[in-house]
């Protein structure tokens, strides 16, 4: 197995043209791991972590920009993506434990492809977009395009994310991500729920977004709880409505984790905790950026 | 919070010195098992089988062995056949454990091993060796093991206990039964009479340093073996036996220990480390990973357990009936007799019945693990408890007062109860602040109590006395609870010279008299006595020594504060220093041996109360309060007292809430990692509050008792009796998972 840091996208990009077995790594907090567990291990590991735009992050007046590598202790650590993503940044701060936070990013959460990865949800909901290198350029689809499956990605095998794009959140919008697991950290969801509520200015929820992790082979949008949320506000009737919702776009499995009731049953819980977390988030972000 | 009953005004027992093993811990010095490197060692790969049950039909090495860098390969053949040599039957379970030789009984089950010039060679040759398997059926519960028509483990195997003996074999290796007085009689008299059937799945003791083993055997037939154990002596006795040699054949060396907690008792890696260096002619090394720590060493049994008790309503309990089944694994040997001693031992019972079965299925075999069997017989019995003072309106407490052995009371199990300290435990709860906190919404308080015996057993020690007057404390058990500690401040006290002037150290199995395991809680009790015993040796001669110096009778001279003095003051003190400068004068080096069978072990006691909070939406709970009472006999070094009693809670609260072996239906293993297996990280709990109960043990020079194991027995109660006062929920079925506990609220409401 070698190692190999390209110090650009250019450089990166085509050491995974010459080298069909070469696989990208980020932090390597999956990679490293799941080679030790037995899974064949690539000839060449290509390290993403020196490409400076993949470990950097910026904001302009439309939207900030994530290098896909960039430590999640980094977003953690900036109080002003933090203050404005509160719910992305808390999902992104559960991964694995504080020492991994220093090497874990969001492009290596994404494109590990679990079904239970923490951030993802909290990106989808925010309307993320994966900007993705590949031998012919860049190309940029939303993050809730990129995972097609367990471990599966719509990425080809000489395409890698270089940084997501997230729009600067609009007044009246708050984010919330909620996981269940049995301990309070270490741990991989059993449920998970991102939410993002935009209000009007009367108080009425204008926009909803609703994901959930670890209840599907991929992290599932559920239209039918963001149409009952929109245009009213968070009383029993609508939240109850919610978790029904949630708990029906599960597909969820049987495992050593959780059952395919309790993930049902969960989902919907969270999915209600974590709109109402984003909309007294949204009630106090009531002016603009 | 100490509750001393005396203070006797030592001045090194019960201090808090800096612990001796910290500084070479915290900076990566400390060689633990895995540690070890020899010039020309080679690293060994052991071949596991991937069913619960087969026969092995052949095992072709060729291919292994024609790799580029393997040295060795071996298998069962290259073993005596110890049944054929008519060993005793424990002793051959340990060698079949060890590796298979015509079945295997485990998924993990040792078939082979190989040693190469480096660990990837090692495991490529695992890899290459092909053992040809014929699938049997295979029972993973005591359900399964039990049922008619079950297929068997051991075909031979007749329960032991049962008079007459069965005809048919069966899983059960053996039955046992403790009863007292007329059980009919007994429920007759009661006014609330409960019923309850338990169920608890194995779980692993979680040490963080997987096994580790080096072995450079010498063409000459000996061997020198390097090996993290809780008994280095016990490893040269169990490994001499699997490889049909002398003990004296081989030395082994203690490496420092990454946790043990009852299950590096035994031995797994250690002869064939040895046999694989035999064949090679050089040294190897045998480290398992995590996957193979749980699939192959000791968790604990799973059980299922009946509890029948009656209470009268002034709380005093008049019948208790048992009822307890406990998976053994691959071999016989669960610690159902400890649970059937254990089980209601809190309590003086008139009428009882305690019935156990020690029963075989296909799973690793059980090891020890911190009060083996108590726990999960409390969990039934404590949970009992808390429904009938429920039920007749009693506080809990109250009920365990009206109820608890004390002096004199002829105990459960048999014996006649010296003085313990059970009551003062149930009564440091309630005097503690925790008893009353306020709980808010959807919490609840739970008590539960727990007994453990401690053991004795045979320990020796040699006291050093340097040229400078500083002293070398050294002994054979391996230090996993503070053990250094403990022996230097007992050893300060008894020679009047400072905690820092004394080392205490654990030696290999050919420089220090024969020590049995750490475990059991004795090492504290047993080897400290020894100490103490070697210490007073030194101090006679010492006294002889100054009687000579100053040419006065014996009886002359008092050691006091660290020093000689004339009982009429006619000379001036001569220090331990001053008589250490003299020694080549005097008589030569002073230094003395005690090796003792222990006198008086003391039974401790543990009452905990554990306040939760559980989220009825989810099913999580989270321990929010713990409090935990235990009765030390007298703590000789608080802070590891402290961790002991800590430890077992936390190991408790695992037990209780997360931890479980999940397997297939083939009854392979599905969470063999940290991840899926979930023991509690830090953020899971409270600081876990203290009250060491210091009631000495009459036959201890300090009064110890041994703090280690107790304080796993009550958690699991506990915290199942907090769940059920915060949502009126019995759980009986560990662990109470989210899952569960959400699934009990989900019936609660319908």
């Amino acid at each position: 197995m070698k190692y190999v840091a390209p110090s650009s996208v250019e450089e990166a990009t085509s050491l995974l043209s010459s080298s069909p077995s070469a696989q990208v790594f980020a932090g390597a907090t999956d990679v490293v791991p799941q080679i030790r567990a037995g899974r064949p291990a690539p000839e060449v590991l290509v390290d993403l972590k020196k490409i400076e735009e993949l470990v950097s992050v910026a904001n302009d007046e439309d939207k900030w920009t994530v290098g896909a590598a960039t430590p999640t202790a980094n977003l953690t650590d900036d109080p002003a993506f933090s203050e404005e993503f509160p719910g992305l940044t808390e999902a992104a701060g559960l991964i694995g434990s504080d020492q991994i936070q220093n090497r874990s990013s969001l492009g290596g959460n994404l494109c590990n492809g679990s079904p239970a990865a923490d951030s993802v949800p909290a990106m989808v909901v925010n309307g993320a977009r994966a900007v993705v290198a590949g031998p012919n350029g860049t190309r940029v689809l939303d993050v809730a395009e990129v995972v097609t499956g367990p471990g599966q990605t719509s990425l080809d095998a000489d395409e890698f994310i270089v940084e997501f794009e997230i729009d600067r959140i609009p007044a009246r919008t708050g984010d919330a991500y909620l996981r269940m697991i049995p301990r309070t950290e270490m741990d991989i969801a059993v449920v998970g729920a991102g939410a993002r509520i935009t209000l009007a200015e009367d108080g009425s929820i204008e926009h909803a977004a609703l994901a959930l992790a670890a209840v599907a082979p991929t992290v599932v949008r559920v239209p039918e709880a963001e149409a009952a949320l929109v245009g009213n506000t968070a009383d029993d009737e609508t939240l109850s409505a919610v978790a029904d919702a949630a708990s029906e776009a599960c597909d969820p499995i049987d495992d050593k984790r959780g059952t395919v009731a309790y993930r049902r049953q969960v989902a919907g819980v969270l999915a209600k905790r974590a709109v109402l977390i984003a909309i007294e988030r949204a009630q106090q972000r009531n002016g603009t950026n | 919070m100490a509750i001393t009953e005396e203070n006797p005004g030592y001045k090194w027992v019960g201090t808090r010195p800096i612990r001796p093993d910290g500084l070479e811990k915290v900076t990566g010095k400390a060689q633990f098992g895995a540690d070890l490197m020899l010039p020309g060692m080679l690293f060994g790969k052991v071949v596991r089988s991937p069913h619960a049950h087969a026969r092995i039909i052949s095992i072709d090495t060729t291919a292994a062995e024609a790799m580029v860098g393997v040295k060795a390969v071996i298998t069962g053949g290259d073993f005596p056949d110890l049944a054929a040599n008519g060993a005793h039957p424990s002793e051959i379970d340990v060698a079949n454990n060890t590796i298979a030789r015509e079945k295997v009984l485990y998924e993990g089950h040792v078939v082979a091993a190989v040693a190469a010039t480096t660990r990837e060679q090692a495991e490529a040759a695992a890899e290459a060796v092909e053992v040809t398997y014929e699938i049997l059926s295979h029972v993973l519960t005591v359900d399964e093991a039990m049922a008619d028509g079950a297929p068997l483990l051991h075909e031979g195997m007749i329960t032991k206990g049962v008079d007459p003996a069965p005809e048919e074999a069966s899983n059960v290796a053996s039955k046992i039964l403790h009863e007292r007085g007329d059980l009919d009689q007994g429920f007759g008299e009661a006014d609330v009479v409960v019923e309850r059937e338990f169920t608890t799945k194995p779980v692993h003791q979680g040490y963080i340093e997987p096994h580790a083993a080096v072995a450079d055997a010498n063409s000459d037939g000996r061997a020198h073996i390097w090996c993290s154990s809780q008994g280095h002596f016990q490893m040269r006795a169990y490994s001499a036996s699997v490889l049909g040699i002398s003990p004296g054949m081989l030395k082994v060396t203690a490496a420092e220990i990454g946790g043990g907690f009852g299950g590096k008792t035994v031995i797994y890696l250690e002869p064939l480390a040895v046999r694989l260096s035999q064949r090679a002619g050089r040294p190897v090394k045998l480290v398992m990973d995590r996957d193979e720590v749980f699939r192959a060493t000791g968790p604990t049994s799973g059980t299922r357990i009946k509890v029948k008790m009656g209470v009268a309503k002034d709380g005093k309990i008049t019948a208790a009936e048992v009822w307890m089944a406990y998976e053994a694994g691959a071999y016989a040997g669960s610690p159902v007799g400890a649970a059937g001693m254990t089980a209601i031992a809190c309590y003086d019972i008139p009428n009882f019945v305690v019935e156990g079965y020690d029963v075989v299925c296909n799973k690793p075999r059980v090891a020890a693990y911190r009060a083996p069997g108590a726990p999960m017989a409390a969990f039934a019995v404590e949970s009992v408890l808390d429904e009938l003072a429920r039920d007749i309106g009693m506080d809990p407490i109250d009920i365990r007062l009206a109820n608890a052995a004390v002096e004199g009371t002829q105990a459960s199990y048999g014996p006649k109860f010296p003085r313990i300290g059970f009551v003062e435990t149930l009564e440091a709860i309630k005097d503690h602040p925790n008893y009353t906190a306020d709980l808010g919404p959807n919490q609840g308080r739970g008590i539960a109590a727990g007994f453990w015996f401690n053991a004795g057993m045979m320990s020796s020690a040699t006291v050093h006395i340097n040229e400078n007057g500083t002293a070398t404390v050294v002994t054979g058990s391996p230090d996993i609870g503070g053990s250094r500690q403990s022996m230097a401040l007992m050893a300060a006290e008894e020679l009047g010279i400072p905690y820092e002037s004394i080392k205490a150290v654990v030696a290999d199995t050919e420089t220090v008299g024969f020590n049995d395991v750490t475990g059991g809680s004795r090492v504290t009790l047993a080897t400290g006595a020894a100490v103490v015993d070697a210490c007073r040796l030194i101090i006679e001669d010492l006294r002889a020594r100054a009687a000579k110096t100053w040419d006065v009778e014996l009886d002359q001279v008092e050691w006091v504060d660290g020093q000689a003095q004339h009982a009429e003051g006619a000379q001036p003190p001569l220090s331990l220093k001053d008589l250490a400068a003299k020694s080549g004068r005097t008589g030569g080096p002073i230094s003395a041996n005690a090796s003792l069978n222990s006198r008086g072990v003391g039974a401790g006691f543990s009452t905990q109360l554990c306040d939760v909070e559980v989220d009825p939406e989810t099913g999580v709970t989270r321990v929010v309060r713990y409090l935990t009472a235990q009765d030390a006999g007298r703590a000789i070094s608080p802070d590891y007292v402290e961790g002991q009693m800590q430890g077992g809670v936390v190991q408790g609260i695992g037990w209780a809430l997360n931890e479980e072996y999940i397997h297939d239906s083939d009854g392979v293993m599905e969470n063999p990692s940290f991840l899926d297996y979930r023991i509690p990280v830090a953020s899971d709990l409270p600081m876990i509050d203290c009250a060491i109960v210091e009631v000495p043990n009459p036959a201890h020079p300090y009064g110890v008792r041994g703090v280690g194991e107790v304080g796993i027995v009550p958690p699991m109660a506990a915290v199942g009796n907090a769940i059920n006062d915060a949502l009126d929920v019995r759980m009986t079925d560990l662990p109470m998972s989210p899952v569960k506990v959400l699934e009990a609220l989900n019936e609660q409401r319908d």
